[in-house]
């Protein structure tokens, strides 16, 4: 299992800003290792957010992100108290899902 | 002693009830699937393609956020938002990545359409943010973005 993410959702005006930092390689398939061998591709490729359990943003991503990735997002309507759960899958099925509540 | 039969039957009723409860990892339902011909292909043109939409026009309402130089191209922050009502998906594309397309997110009505992320760059490029209509239009903003120090290099 992979680290866990790191979560922050501000209550800011009617809605509520999150900021997402996950932990995961990211690599890109194209980078070889001191023999000389292509690393193979290893990248998160699904992201789902849900605001109390009800999808409201998802992403397909390739191997372009960054190692670490970070998103930032608004969800309108978000208050204080709301879950903000986000899930992510890898290219090898691994995946992770964290909450964070609403500040 | 459960059979081997009841077991099944079993572990298919909770994984439907985990469904429904919004427990199962999101490849179980997300609103599409994930589009390999478009992470896979290599010019703008290509993506385009891949991802059935038509031909992108050039828009002031989309608005991209990126450095004019990137001194390290393993992480160039980069964002994107428009105020244009019904856009259903922004898509991210480095002109001179081996793969184009970075990044497709895909907003409901309880999101606003901004977004911001971190791309790779292998070298001095185009970057491009491409908002998706619900109407099938493709509104894109483009930005020339330097780098000093490629993201494929290691």
């Amino acid at each position: 299992m992979a680290d866990p993410m790191r979560i922050r959702a501000q209550a800011q005006g009617s809605g509520a800003v999150v900021r997402v930092l996950m932990s995961h390689e990211m690599e890109t398939g194209y980078r070889k290792d001191a023999e000389g061998k292509t690393i193979p591709a290893w990248n998160i490729t699904e992201v789902t957010v849900a605001l109390n359990g009800r999808t409201v943003l998802s992403g397909h991503w390739g191997t372009a992100i960054s190692k670490n990735p970070f998103t930032q997002f608004t969800i309108k309507g978000a208050k204080a108290g709301d879950k903000v759960t986000i899930t992510w899958v890898d290219n090898r099925g691994d995946t992770r899902t964290d909450e964070a509540t609403v500040a | 002693m459960p059979t081997r039969r009841e077991v099944l039957a079993h572990s298919a009723a909770v994984a439907a009830a985990l469904a429904s409860a919004g427990l199962l990892p999101a490849h179980a339902q997300s609103q599409s699937k994930w589009n390999k011909a478009a992470f896979e292909a290599k010019s703008v043109d290509d993506v385009i393609k891949a991802l059935g939409t038509a031909r992108p026009v050039e828009s002031k309402d989309v608005t991209l956020t990126a450095p004019d130089i990137a001194e390290n191209g393993a992480v160039v922050p980069i964002a994107a938002s428009t105020t244009l009502p019904g856009v259903k998906q922004i898509a991210f594309m480095v002109d001179k990545n081996p793969t184009t397309l970075a990044a497709v997110f895909e907003f409901t009505d309880a999101v606003e359409t901004s977004v911001a992320t971190r791309v790779k760059m292998a070298e001095t490029s185009n970057v491009y943010a491409v908002a998706l209509t619900a109407d099938g239009k493709a509104l894109f903003a483009r930005k020339e973005v330097k780098v000093t120090l490629g993201g494929c290099g290691g």
